[in-house]
């Protein structure tokens, strides 16, 4: 693992609402390194500024001191246009409340992150095609053409992952994704993640679910803005249910078990 | 985002909320529609003004006195007299026909019937040739009859109806002022011109109005004095040389300097100007009532996207999050606005045509939709799409993700 080369590194990375008096240092120098392949969850109080932390991962906020390299590249200074396109190649994410627009089918809802591509833009009968593999992978094949709406919230949960996978990127970014979740459906969902990063996808996600943390490899505790713990993670064993979905690098398999 | 793809986009939010789309569309229909009809309508009625003047007959020229009085007991100075037709039918070139116009008012009785407040036109055998008038029955009278005051009369249609009904007016004698005048002819129906009613005049020679209808105290200082001349210019001849000669005829006859004559030369191409800069200032006024319900529609579009853009937060954060640029997102929420507009606009434009038709058809007043009016409110309602879309776009595209996203 340490050979793996550096994914995220933040250097003295600060976030200061407010001014003067009323001040507020919601991220308070943190210092941090997560390679290429890693799972991390990002676990803390509510208040600690786990959030702040991973907006700025995100490239959703931008720190107000230190620096923020990801993939090699100081993304610190950028500019909302500049971190936009940041956003479309090299980040997916996924959220508590699923997020999906609610006019949009499940496959709509999949191409989405395409059509604000910029490089390597693909027509729409191939993006189609990809979104409908995209959707197959998480176990959705028979449900593209459904809207939100007629989703169970796991099911709205797997578009979502199938959306944040889309533009293939270097970081996914996972807020809460089990928070709205009942216990089965939080199962699949990290079921899933975790077979996501054996393929080798780089996930960083916020929860304050212990359970849920555990999956993962690696726990960053946040307290005060500050980084207060830092601790690999005996990953648990095989996820004892099957996840309900193929993973996108195994695309050729038609047959689904639905559940 | 290619371009393709927003207006996609664009359209299927517009159609997921159809009701909402077509009401705040209603606006730029109306204001678009309006604009249209109301220049139709007031093209239709330039045009009917102006086949109006122009059924004055062709290539006129009304000189008219110009009178200034002395002074009380004092003779009247200068005006036009009986003569300078002549004059200008001898001396000047390039005339076609002249008749002068002298009117008084005059009870008409014939067996049971009266008519007050008859106006009587005296006047000149040219007459018919140089108003464009046709005679529909008998005939107008004659040099002869001119010279002789002889005591005969035409009667316009209305009036002849007015009189005789069914029957047969020519031979039949009249009383006018209780003088007793033949009817030797009744003028073809010509109807409302310039707000004269050819119909309801009667025509005499003017040396009978001379005589017998000038009122007596009016007699003394009028004299052979006439209100107007009117001009028929030759076809072929030049309307300014005309114009001119008659000025320096007229003023070396009244012995009046060219800056300040006693007399007033108008050709009818005077008259169509000003009538037409009445008109136009009128369908440009009309334009600009239209235009504002125009602003009024852009103002609900406005108002529409505002609402649209907080109720859609989460979407653009979401979009955001996913790849969308400041500058995407406010081309999408421009879009939408301009493509409100613009249906509006074309819904509008095909409102106003029927609009124009319809209250053409309804109200039996002329309309005539005028090309350029299309154009205009049409992109006028562009115009106001990109203007009062301008700014909810604009709100759009700045607001933060991070906020956008917790939106509720």
């Amino acid at each position: 693992m340490k050979e793996k080369p550096i994914l995220i590194e933040t250097i003295d990375l600060k976030k200061i609402y407010g001014a003067d008096e009323v001040q507020v240092n919601a991220l308070d120098g943190i210092n941090l390194k997560i390679y290429e392949g890693e799972f991390v969850a990002v676990m803390g109080p509510s208040g600690s500024g786990k959030s702040t932390l991973l907006n700025i991962l995100a490239c959703l906020d931008r720190p107000s001191q230190g620096r923020y390299i990801l993939n090699g590249e100081d993304v610190s200074g950028y500019n909302r246009k500049e971190l936009a396109f940041i956003r479309s190649r090299q980040l997916g994410f996924i959220f508590q409340s699923y997020n999906l627009l609610p006019r949009l089918t499940a496959l709509e809802n999949v191409m989405l992150p395409m059509m604000y591509q910029r490089e390597g833009r693909l027509i729409a009968n191939e993006r189609q095609e990809k979104a409908a593999a995209g959707l197959e992978s998480v176990g959705l094949a028979d449900r593209a053409h459904h809207l939100p709406s007629q989703l169970s919230g796991g099911q709205q949960q797997r578009v979502a992952i199938a959306r944040a996978l889309i533009n293939d990127p270097i970081l996914v970014l996972a807020d809460e994704p089990t928070g709205n979740l009942d216990t089965k459906s939080s199962q699949e969902i990290i079921d899933l993640l975790q077979r996501l990063n054996q393929r080798g996808r780089t996930i960083v996600m916020v929860t304050h679910e212990p359970d849920i943390a555990h999956y993962t490899e690696r726990i960053l505790m946040i307290r005060d803005g500050k980084l207060a713990s830092d601790q690999k993670n005996g990953r648990r064993g095989a996820p004892k249910i099957q996840p309900a979905a193929h993973l996108p690098e195994k695309r050729t398999r038609k047959k689904e078990k639905n559940r | 985002m290619n371009y393709r793809e927003t207006v996609k986009v664009a359209w299927k939010s517009l159609l997921s909320n159809k009701l909402r789309s077509l009401l705040t569309m209603l606006g730029v229909i109306i204001g678009v529609a309006a604009v249209i009809v109301m220049i139709s309508i007031s093209a239709g009625t330039e045009a009917t003004i102006s086949e109006a003047i122009h059924g004055l007959g062709s290539n006129l020229v009304f000189v008219s006195s110009a009178l200034t009085r002395g002074g009380p007991g004092q003779p009247v100075q200068g005006g036009l007299v009986y003569d300078d037709m002549t004059a200008i039918r001898e001396r000047v070139s390039g005339v076609a026909g002249v008749a002068v116009d002298q009117q008084a008012n005059v009870t008409v009785k014939y067996g049971n019937v009266t008519l007050e407040n008859v106006v009587i036109v005296g006047t000149t055998p040219d007459y018919p040739t140089v108003r464009d008038v046709q005679v529909g029955a008998g005939r107008f009278f004659n040099e002869q009859e001119q010279q002789r005051a002889q005591k005969v009369v035409v009667l316009g249609k209305t009036v002849a109806e007015q009189l005789f009904g069914e029957s047969d007016p020519i031979g039949q004698n009249i009383n006018v002022n209780n003088t007793k005048l033949t009817v030797i002819g009744v003028l073809a129906a010509k109807g409302l011109v310039s707000g004269t009613d050819f119909d309801q005049l009667i025509y005499t020679p003017i040396s009978l109005v001379f005589q017998k209808f000038t009122p007596s105290q009016f007699a003394r200082i009028m004299g052979d004095r006439v209100r107007q001349i009117i001009v028929s210019v030759d076809p072929n001849a030049n309307m300014d040389e005309v114009v001119q000669q008659i000025t320096i005829l007229l003023a070396n006859r009244h012995k009046v300097s060219l800056d300040a004559p006693d007399f007033t030369i108008r050709t009818q191409a005077d008259i169509i100007q000003a009538q037409e800069s009445t008109t136009s200032s009128f369908r440009t006024l009309l334009g600009w009532v239209a235009g504002v319900s125009l602003i009024v529609g852009g103002i609900g579009i406005m108002n529409i996207m505002l609402v649209s853009v907080t109720e859609r937060t989460r979407e653009i954060g979401l979009r955001q999050a996913v790849g969308a640029t400041p500058g995407d997102i406010q081309i999408q929420f421009l879009t939408e606005a301009l493509m409100l507009s613009l249906l509006g606009g074309l819904v509008g434009v095909l409102a106003g045509i029927g609009g124009s038709w319809l209250f053409g058809s309804l109200s039996g007043m002329r309309t005539v939709i005028v090309p350029y009016s299309i154009v205009l409110s049409f992109s006028s309602a562009a115009l106001i799409g990109i203007f009062f879309g301008y700014m909810p776009a604009q709100k759009a595209a700045q607001l933060d993700p991070i906020v956008a996203l917790r939106y509720e």
